[in-house]
Order: structure tokens, then C-alpha cells, then sequence
């Protein structure tokens, strides 16, 4: 049964009020240009698969577009050998400060924490918010000798701002992170990479929170000095 | 396939730093030219993440190592005949969950090995490209290594780095290489004569004895070889008079010495 595409543009026959409602409840202005237009009804599906790509508290990426980013990820690994660096995050006795400060204090401490980690990291990375207290962020293009660095810093950057949870009380919140890179040029699971860094953030959980823990990586480093000592040679042959 | 009474294969590792070089290539035309010369030969696919070996060789395994390591099936079951006239022990694609190298792996893995050596004469280890653990692990149960690489930059880089790790987690100071798609003649030459001056420099310092590289031979990039993958059928097989085929040949003949 074919019909004829004008017949989609009405915004009534569409019944698109719960998506325009659902746009307007989360804050966004509603799509431009005129109802029922292709451009509006594009404008429309864009604004909400990125809804859906969305953890509704933080507006982080959720679980479901971390995970697509991470199957991703491992793929264009194993393809380029780029190394790539996971973190596992979680937010050290996050229960305490729901027992003892409510929930709307966990809420904002939960919002901090997340502004904290995108505040830590570059543009390129992915942070999501995979669980209650959970954070996920990916790394991509990350050489193993910076992943300490990285992780250290986003450690500090938690710790080092408190959360105002009433403009009396300020909580001070922590975070343990475990981390493990991607193997290099070989095809791995998103699961088992996740699984790797959650191996580590028990470790740092074990070992007393408000730590880094990675995995350490089974690579070799080649020096500037090496690198140059490799080429100069070989291209100027190379010329001959 | 005879257990003559001591007999051990000899255990190469076939690695790459970078994938993507012709490692799994040069494995099974290896495996092939070393046939012909007589010996009784296994390619063991120790890719565990990203095995290829069977499409490489067309094999479509319903026993790999996979139902070895779960003793689903027994060893013999798992061992087939490759064209080319060689065994192959394929990995599977139910392999990735040993992408990590857990003690069980490990295990497993040195198993099979003990198992296999002493029915064959040669064993040619397909290991995973890079230096994960896994890869480092197969490399570690190997007599000798021999590293794949082509003279292009990245390759040159990872062959390096890889070189450099088995001298100094393994202690390896004999590294043979396997110079692939060179676009000159002698052009695997001067990549030996590059990384050995880096190694002679860098490496042999570091670990406070000589590191030698030993050039097994180049294999120039030839059509016939793209063409030889993508039909799925082994070079020495299909082309065999190819200068690709000549060159794996002589290579072989100086693993074989």
C-alpha cells in the first residue's frame, strides 16, 4: 500500500503532542520551521533520539548510547590499533548521603559529580552515567602513559569541589575509578572491556576509595630518539 | 602424524606489531613451502581475539580450540587437514572470551602445546598482532619468533616495539623477520638494517647483551598475492611461480636450516 508522502504532513495525523510534550517537559524549545514540514518533523526525530541518548537527571549519554559508543569504539581499535582507555567510575558511600541527606541531595550530588567528569576530559571523550552511582568515560586515542594522568585528574577534579546540597550544607564527595585500555589490533567485547575496568574499580573500592586503579598495559614504548633513529636513515635511503 | 620417540617440533611464533601486514599470509605459505620440504607441519591459530587463519584458508571448522578448551571435543577432533597439506588448530570465533589471559588460558594453551609437539616437526604459532599478553603468552611458549613486517612507517614502528619487548620481557636475543610488500629489491635489507641499528643502540644497552635480527627474507608486494586472499586460496597453491611464491619458498628454506 503506497501513499503518497503529503499525506505524513499533517502535525494531527502524526499525533505527535506526546513528543512535543515530552520535548517541552525536558526543557527544549520545540522544533523550527512549520508544523509538519519534513525539516520540522527531522528536526523532531533528531531532538528526540538525542533525548534518548540522554540520562534525563545528569543529561549525560545513558547506558544504552554508551554501550553503542563502546561496541564502536572497540571496533575502530581493533581495526587502527589507536589505544583507547575506559573508565569505571562510582561515587564512594553515595548511599550516606542519601540516608543521611535525602534524595534531592543525592540528585544534586549525582549532577556534580557529572559536570565534574565532563569538566575533566576532552570534547572527544564520552561520559555516561551507566547505573545509579555508576559513570562510564571513554577515551578514545588515549596513549597508555597518559591514562594515569587522566584518571588522576578526574579523581582530583571530584574531590576537590564540594556539593552544596542546601545553601547551608556542603557535602564532600569522592570517586573510585578503574580503568582498562582496549587491546590493540585485537577484537575484543564491549562486555570484557567493561568488565576489565570493573575489575579494576573493585580493586580501587578494595583498596580504600578516592583511588586510580588501571589496568596495566602489555605495551612497549618507542621514544621520539628511537622513532627518529628508525626513519631518518630509512627515508633518506629512500630518496636515493 | 607418528610419535617417534623424542621427537619435539620446533615452535615458531609468527607476530606482527601492527595487523593487517600479511602475518596470517606468510603463516599458512610458510606452513605450505615448509611442507614441500618435507616436514610434518601445524599452523596453530593462537589469534584467540581475532582469529583468521580459517579464512584465510577457506576452512569452514565445526571443532576448534574452542570446544578443546571446553572439553567438548578431543584434540584429535580438533586437528585438520589445511590445503597446502599442512595440520591446522583453528581458534574459533568463540575465542574472544580468551582474549584475556587468565591462569586457565594459560593453561589450556601449554597444554595443547605439550600435546601436539611431539607429533609434528614443526609448529607455526599465528599469534594476534600487538603486544597484548595474550600474544606475548603464545610468543613466550615459542623456540623462536619470527616477526612479520612491511616497510612501511607504522609497521616499522610496531615491528620495533615489539622486537624490543621480547628482548626485554623475554629475553630473547635472536629475533627473525619477515620483511613483506617490498616495493624494491633489497628493500628488506635495509628495513633489517634500520631496526638492527635502532636495537644495537637501544635495546642491546638496555639489556646488557647483543640482540640480532635475522633477515629470513622479503617477499616483494605482488598482485598475485591480494589476488591469492581474496580468492581464499593459498599462494603456493594457486600461483605458485609468482615472485611472491619464490620469495616465500626461499624464506621458508631458511626457517627450515
Amino acid at each position: 500500500m503506497h501513499r503518497a508522502p503529503e499525506e505524513f504532513a499533517p502535525s494531527d495525523a502524526l499525533r505527535l503532542e506526546q513528543a512535543l510534550q515530552l520535548l517541552a517537559q525536558s526543557g527544549r524549545p520545540p522544533p523550527p520551521g512549520e508544523p509538519g514540514s519534513a525539516q520540522w518533523v527531522q528536526a523532531l526525530i533528531d531532538e528526540l533520539v538525542d533525548l534518548s541518548s540522554r540520562d534525563a537527571l545528569t543529561g549525560l549519554s545513558n547506558r544504552r548510547s554508551f554501550e553503542l559508543a563502546l561496541a564502536r569504539e572497540v571496533d575502530r581499535v581493533a581495526r587502527s590499533g589507536e589505544p583507547a582507555l575506559l573508565l569505571a567510575l562510582d561515587i564512594d558511600h553515595f548511599k550516606k548521603v542519601n540516608d543521611s541527606h535525602g534524595h534531592a541531595a543525592g540528585d544534586l550530588v549525582l549532577k556534580a559529580v557529572a559536570a565534574a567528569l565532563v569538566d575533566s576530559v576532552r570534547p572527544m571523550d564520552l561520559v555516561a552515567r551507566i547505573g545509579g552511582e555508576e559513570f562510564a568515560i571513554i577515551l578514545p586515542s588515549c596513549p597508555s602513559p597518559f591514562g594515569a594522568t587522566v584518571a588522576e585528574r578526574v579523581r582530583r577534579r571530584v574531590e576537590r569541589v564540594p556539593v552544596a546540597v542546601t545553601p547551608s550544607l556542603q557535602v564532600a564527595v569522592t570517586v573510585s575509578i578503574g580503568g582498562a585500555f582496549a587491546p590493540q589490533w585485537v577484537r575484543s567485547t564491549p562486555a570484557l572491556w567493561i568488565e576489565r575496568a570493573d575489575q579494576q574499580l573493585y580493586r580501587a573500592k578494595a583498596q580504600g576509595r578516592n583511588l586510580v586503579q588501571l589496568e596495566p598495559a602489555a605495551v612497549s614504548l618507542v621514544s621520539s630518539e628511537e622513532r627518529r633513529l628508525l626513519f631518518d636513515t630509512f627515508q633518506s635511503e629512500d630518496l636515493e | 602424524m607418528s610419535d617417534a620417540p623424542g621427537r619435539r617440533a620446533r615452535i615458531t611464533a609468527v607476530t606482527s606489531g601492527k595487523g593487517g601486514v600479511g602475518k596470517t599470509f606468510a603463516a599458512a605459505n610458510l606452513a605450505a613451502a615448509l611442507t614441500r620440504l618435507g616436514h610434518q607441519v601445524l599452523v596453530l591459530d593462537a589469534d584467540l581475539g581475532l582469529a583468521n587463519l580459517d579464512v584465510v584458508l577457506n576452512l569452514f571448522p565445526k571443532i576448534t580450540l574452542h570446544d578443546v578448551f571446553t572439553g567438548r571435543h578431543s584434540l584429535e577432533e580438533a586437528i585438520l587437514p589445511a590445503p597446502g597439506g599442512f595440520s591446522v588448530l583453528l581458534a574459533g570465533s568463540g575465542m574472544v572470551e580468551y582474549s584475556r589471559m587468565t591462569p586457565e588460558v594459560r593453561e589450556q594453551l601449554q597444554k595443547v602445546i605439550d600435546q601436539v609437539a611431539p607429533r609434528f616437526d614443526r609448529i607455526l604459532l599465528d599469534t594476534g598482532a600487538g603486544i597484548s599478553d595474550v600474544v606475548l603468552y603464545a610468543v613466550s611458549l615459542a623456540d623462536e619468533v619470527l616477526v612479520v613486517a612491511t616497510p612501511e612507517p607504522t609497521s616499522l614502528t610496531d615491528a620495533y616495539a615489539t622486537i624490543k619487548v621480547l628482548a626485554t620481557t623475554q629475553g630473547r636475543r635472536d629475533i627473525r623477520l619477515l620483511v613483506n610488500q617490498t616495493r624494491k629489491p633489497g628493500e628488506g635489507r635495509s628495513v633489517r638494517t634500520q631496526l638492527q641499528q635502532v636495537v644495537d643502540r637501544y635495546v642491546a644497552p638496555q639489556v646488557g647483551a647483543a640482540v640480532r635480527l635475522d633477515l629470513v627474507g622479503e617477499v616483494p608486494a605482488d598482485a598475485a598475492v591480494r589476488e591469492a586472499v581474496q580468492r581464499r586460496t593459498l599462494l603456493l597453491e594457486s600461483m605458485p611461480g609468482t615472485p611472491a611464491a619464490q620469495a616465500v619458498v626461499a624464506a621458508a628454506t631458511r626457517l627450515a636450516a
